[in-house]
């Protein structure tokens, strides 16, 4: 009769201290950076590129690779966007109620999140291959808008869906077409989780780095054109580390800072973005 | 005349109106064509992914037997061997490990929020576990390389009389872990949920204490889920790339011991892009690397995703 009572204790400690644990890593993954990064991180290296033997631990930044990660994390949302909108208002607006069609595309979408990034990476470099395109801007943004195309979708669909019915059928029956409901009542009442999905799929594709180490390349210059390599920010932080020079290595972990400072405002943002942006809601 | 006019008038509004209708169901018909187009293309997108792959690999899959590839344990791309088995082996050992400790460390997490935390609590933890799943893999590897590679080398290491550099399987292991939680514990999470709230109360209402109720009542119903829920995991794992690169040690060998290095596929596919095109049959043998890991990570997510949807089924 005792022993249950014990046990019952026992795996409630188990539990607190697993949950303890979990918490403690992201903890110590921050500080670490923080401890880490901070004495390294000089206002020169935001806004300077690297200059020559930058990689021997001479002068420079790396605002070449920030840059090129926003290009091209921005570049792949726009695309990914374009793409995942269409679909989800396809899946819900346009689509007959329960279509066996519309449930694969979700399990094969559901699927397709769980692809790693390097398969994305090596599927983007034979995209190239075909189309004869170099290791470029152009073609990291492809591999990445495919890489974060089930992410966004997937957190798209989940609050188009959550639309009352009540809305549409009421914009129907005023007149409009299924396409003017999609654009003018759907999209609008969805805004702040679309924009969620967004900010949350743009996340991912500024901390990914194996999706570009084949498609975008690596530069020391900022990128201007779409055919030229770009560098990123991940990739920028790798290469450092790989060098044997402490003074470049401790830029790594100041770069790690600031990629590690960009993720956490996109996912703050992301946070208070559920929270406002209400205004076109019908509740 | 004046009812002609008035006829014309007529006319010409009716015909102003149906053009307006004809232009706005073209643009809705365009619409749903285009729309359906991009369904379709995203439905298929994991196929031509495969296929594109499955082409780039043909070259090296027609001179070589593909048993000889996946189980010959020689790498010499120079001299023309391109035996996969020590990278397979790396995975394995990697995935293996991370799963043994992120599963049970997941699952008593996601049992606390999901049964026992207080609401408070679960409020401030659960946001907590999704900012984990959105840290950078990179930045994973840099901590790895801080904390637990000093860590094995020093101490661990030692504590067994043997030597490591520390970049090992272990180090590998404990990275993906990390990882790994937030996948487990949120999938885990939403398969609690959907065990019904009275199963609950007719065991407690029976005089079991709280952990007999989860152990036995909402474990049993629970259990396809959570074996989902860690299969996504090993999925998640087993393609994981930069992180593993940064701390596995990247030696092409069997390890054959936690101590050991490893050198997991999708490491092999990212730290060999610069020279593939140089060597003949190299970038085939890559993507075909790349295509073996699309195939395992296909066959783990549709399992495990087809019993989240009977389960999700089994709810309505």
């Amino acid at each position: 009769m005792k022993l249950r009572f014990v046990e019952e204790k026992f795996f409630n400690l188990l539990m607190v201290v697993s949950t303890v644990l979990i918490v403690a890593s992201l903890v110590a993954i921050l500080v670490t950076v923080f401890i880490k990064g901070l004495p390294a991180l000089r206002l020169s290296m935001i806004t300077q590129v690297p200059k020559g033997g930058f990689y021997l631990g001479k002068e420079g930044g790396i605002l070449n690779a920030i840059l090129g990660s926003l290009y091209l994390a921005g570049g792949a949302t726009v695309l990914a966007i374009f793409i995942s909108l269409p679909i989800v208002i396809y899946f819900n607006v346009y689509a007959p109620e329960r279509s066996v069609f519309v449930n694969l595309c979700r399990f094969s979408l559901d699927v397709l999140w769980g692809v790693p990034s390097i398969v994305f990476g090596a599927f983007g470099f034979t995209i190239m291959l075909f189309f004869g395109l170099r290791a470029s801007l152009l073609g990291g943004i492809i591999a990445v808008a495919l890489l974060i195309l089930p992410v966004m979708s997937r957190a798209m669909d989940e609050v188009v869906k959550m639309v009352p019915r009540g809305l549409l059928e009421a914009s129907y029956s005023l007149g409009a077409t299924k396409l003017e409901t999609s654009v003018k009542v759907v999209v609008r009442q969805a805004l702040p989780g679309i924009l969620t999905a967004v900010l949350v799929a743009f996340g991912r594709g500024i901390g990914d780095a194996a999706s570009v180490i084949f498609t975008a390349g690596f530069t020391d210059s900022i990128p201007i054109s779409l055919m030229r390599p770009a560098a990123t920010l991940p990739l920028a932080i790798f290469f450092q580390l790989g060098t044997p020079f402490p003074e470049v290595q401790e830029r790594a972990y100041a770069s790690a800072l600031v990629l590690t400072f960009m993720i956490l405002v996109i996912s703050i943002a992301a946070r208070l973005l559920t929270k406002s942006f209400t205004k076109h809601v019908i509740k | 005349m004046g009812y002609d006019e008035q006829a014309q008038r007529n006319d010409n509004a009716k015909t102003g109106t149906s053009a307006m209708h004809l232009i706005r169901g073209l643009q809705d018909k365009l619409a749903r064509i285009s729309m359906l187009a991009l369904a379709c293309f995203a439905g298929l997108l994991v196929l031509l992914m495969a296929l594109g792959l499955y082409l780039r690999s043909w070259p090296i899959l027609e001179s070589m037997p593909l048993m000889e590839l996946l189980l010959s344990s020689s790498w010499h791309p120079l001299k023309g061997e391109f035996g996969l088995l020590p990278f397979l082996a790396g995975t394995v050992w990697v995935t293996g490990v991370s799963i043994v400790i992120a599963v049970p460390f997941s699952l008593l997490c996601a049992m606390y929020l999901a049964e026992y935390a207080p609401t408070r609590i679960r409020e401030w933890v659960k946001p907590l576990v999704d900012l984990l799943a959105g840290i950078p893999s990179v930045v994973y590897g840099i901590c790895g390389i801080l904390i637990i590679v000093p860590l094995i080398k020093d101490y661990f290491a030692p504590l067994f009389g043997s030597f490591s550099t520390g970049y090992s399987v272990l180090a590998g292991g404990v990275v993906l872990a990390v990882m790994v939680f937030p996948i487990i514990i949120h999938v885990s999470l939403e398969v609690f949920a959907s065990v019904p709230y009275e199963v609950r109360e007719a065991s407690l209402a029976l005089g079991a204490t709280r952990w007999q109720t989860t152990k036995k009542v909402v474990m049993r119903r629970a259990m396809p889920g959570i074996l989902a829920a860690a299969v996504l995991g090993l999925s998640r794992a087993f393609g994981e790339t930069m992180a593993v690169l940064m701390v596995a040690g990247n030696v092409a060998r069997v390890p054959k011991s936690l101590l050991d290095p490893a050198y997991p596929l999708p490491a092999l596919i990212a730290n060999n892009y610069g020279e593939m095109m140089s060597v003949p049959l190299y970038d085939s043998a890559l993507m075909l690397a790349s295509l073996v890991l699309l195939l395992v990570v296909l066959f783990f997510n549709v399992l495990s995703r087809l019993i989240l949807i009977r389960i999700e089924r089994g709810i309505q």
